[in-house]
């Protein structure tokens, strides 16, 4: 393999592993902070992508010379369609079913059921897609690597994704509000007795992983296009990786989203692409045995 | 049934059964055993696959035109194996020509699969919802093999278009309502060991390792052992589940073995009520009609219904329909507590 193939390689495996750690962030969040399995996040970054696919309609219409800046829109009302949606769902639905985990993943799957027929409904069934934006086309070809080309795009995503983790670490760990998530994610009795709003904390917190599953939705609409069903294809993908890093761990998160999509591409290079992904579940299932709790488990007494 | 509904209907109602068998296993592993799989669509595909693939090699062999077209490519291979030029049958595949092979190998591989995979598991401690996301993946891997590997499994199309069985045409008269009382047949059996199995010793330790697996670890009980005997016992009603689906409807296909169907089966126990191992087998009937009945004169708006019924179930009746039932009928602390 020359030099050029592998950097290619490794730079699709990194743009693959940028897209779930966009994915797996919100989840991490709303699964491994506040222990509610939401098998509606896929709808979720569904609903993202339609935002945005729906704001570039609405730019198309009422103001096409401002067209370029469509998706920069578009991200920030992804985030703000799915954080409202998310702070609904959590007070109409959520809060009800904290004592039964098993049981919000049943729930939130009748759920995915509807907004997917809601899609199918609004969108229609066939996949949509959104125009790339003048800026973000072709690729940055490096002359220092002849036969390399990065699509700018995924450099695109590749900073968003560093971005929206950045702010996800500086909210959770240097913020009054995180210190309350955190406080509240640990221990809910006591946080309440020391003075903390607990319910309010929960709902922006489901929210706010919510509104993370929008961008990742909204990035996403760069690399394919958007269908009804898009969101139960990588609900599984988007567990696997926060299983795979260790539920309560964040940087675990990142990590295993890189570990995942590196290999992923690797094995993509060695052999069809159902085939590959099939070996990486598998992995993940052995690694799952030896580590139960993740990767990147941070030990805790329990 | 038979005398009241059409045959149409009564295949229907048949398919419906099917699925009652794999909500009757969640009902033992999840109700009682506190393990929520959504992968029973592995086990359910097991017996599924197996008995077509017995019924593909019965048709081929049998069946006159299935010979000449074999003759004519110079092999007796299943029709798919011949469109995807696959020029040896797989080894795997070469049992499958007996049914003394096949039947205990239904009952058998599944329960196998199921009691090691649990077994590993839960001795290692992975429980709850991490247990609930490796099956979840598993039913991913199938799902995708068999659509991947088309050669050798069907692929999409899964595996169709059988003629008959012990040498019997499925398009004899009364075969179908023979297959139906079969069906209700071997559906009974399953809920006396059901009821056996919660009745019994193992189904109160059960019960201990849901509420308090702690202390029944405590007192000397190796509970990955129970668990996984009771997983084992719901991958072999699944199977059979599979196999009674495979020999009804003529077919059998990956899109019975991913997330959605895995999930579905869920769905069934927990409507019915998933302490009750009756309400598995109306949950089945009720969801499968309500499917049914919305798809064919709502087209558009069965899933609004599905999703709906679901989420309100799980909100107000976290034990389900049968706890309506309890209500309604005064009948109080009739069954072995909630779980969680």
């Amino acid at each position: 393999m020359t030099f050029d193939i592998f950097l290619m390689q490794a730079f699709n495996g990194l743009s693959l592993s940028t897209i779930l750690v966009l994915m797996a962030l919100g989840l991490a969040i709303v699964f491994g902070l506040m222990g509610v399995i939401n098998m509606a996040h896929g709808e979720l970054m569904a609903m993202g992508a339609y935002t945005t696919y729906a704001t570039a309609l609405l730019f198309e219409k009422f103001m096409p010379g401002l067209k370029d800046i469509y998706f920069l829109i578009g991200i920030v009302a992804a985030f703000a369609v799915t954080f409202v949606f998310g702070f609904a769902l959590e007070r109409g639905v959520i809060r009800f079913l904290y004592k039964r985990p098993l049981d919000t993943m049943l729930a939130t799957w009748g759920l995915s059921l509807i907004l997917q027929q809601v899609f199918r409904h609004v969108f229609g069934p066939k996949e949509v897609g959104v125009p790339t934006v003048s800026w973000l086309q072709g690729g940055w070809a490096p002359a220092a690597i002849p036969g390399a080309s990065f699509p700018l795009s995924r450099i695109f995503i590749i900073a968003l994704a560093l971005l929206v983790s950045f702010g996800v670490y500086l909210l959770l760990f240097r913020t009054r509000w995180g210190l309350r998530i955190r406080a509240v994610t640990q221990n809910r009795a006591m946080a309440g007795a020391a003075g903390i709003n607990t319910e309010r904390v929960d709902a922006l917190t489901f929210a706010l992983g919510c509104g993370l599953a929008g961008i990742a939705g909204s990035s996403f609409t760069m690399l394919a296009s958007t269908g009804p069903v898009t969101g139960q294809q990588y609900v599984v993908d988007t567990f696997i990786v926060v299983v795979f890093g260790g539920v309560e761990s964040l940087l675990g998160t990142l990590l295993s989203a890189t570990i995942i999509g590196e290999l992923q591409s690797t094995f993509e290079f060695l052999m069809t692409g159902s085939m590959a992904k099939a070996s990486i579940l598998l992995l993940v299932i052995v690694a799952l045995y030896f580590r139960p709790n993740g990767l990147f488990a941070s030990k805790v007494r329990r | 049934m038979p005398l009241v509904l059409s045959e149409f209907r009564l295949n229907l109602l048949a398919k419906y059964l099917c699925f009652a068998f794999p909500a009757i296993g969640i009902v033992l592993i999840w109700g009682y055993g506190g393990i929520l799989s959504l992968g029973q669509g592995i086990f359910f595909g097991l017996g599924s696959y197996m008995m077509a693939m017995y019924l593909k090699l019965e048709s081929t062999t049998s069946d006159s035109s299935a010979q000449a077209l074999s003759e004519f490519f110079g092999s007796s291979l299943p029709d798919f194996m011949v469109w995807n030029s696959v020029d040896a049958l797989p080894w795997w595949w070469e049992p499958f020509h007996y049914f003394w092979f096949t039947l205990p190998a239904m009952i058998i591989l599944p329960a196998f699969i199921a009691f090691v995979l649990a077994y590993l598991n839960f001795r290692k401690r992975v429980g709850g919802v991490y247990f609930s996301i490796i099956t979840l993946a598993l039913a991913a891997i199938m799902s995708i093999v068999i659509i991947g590997r088309q050669g050798v499994t069907g692929g999409v199309n899964g595996i169709t278009d059988f003629k008959t069985f012990f040498g019997i045409s499925f398009e004899a008269q009364g075969v179908r309502t023979g297959l139906y009382f079969v069906t209700v047949a071997l559906l009974l059996v399953a809920l006396v060991v059901g009821r056996f199995i919660i009745g019994s010793r193992l189904g109160k330790i059960l019960v201990a390792i849901r509420d308090r697996e702690d202390r029944v670890r405590f007192s000397g009980y190796d509970p990955a052992m129970f668990k996984g005997f009771i997983f084992a016992v719901a991958a072999v009603l699944s199977s059979v589940g599979g196999a009674l689906f495979t020999l009804q409807i003529g077919l059998a296909s990956p899109s019975l073995v991913g997330i959605v169907p895995s999930i579905e089966m869920v769905i069934y126990a927990a409507v019915g009520g998933r302490l009750s191992l009756i309400g598995a087998v109306y949950g089945a009937i009720l969801v499968g009609a309500g499917k049914t009945f919305f798809s064919e004169n709502f087209v558009e708006y069965w899933l609004y219904f599905i999703g709906g019924l679901f989420m309100l179930v799980v909100i107000f009746l976290p034990e389900g329909l049968a706890s309506l039932l309890d209500k309604l009928t005064g009948n109080k602390n009739a069954r072995a507590g909630a779980p969680e």
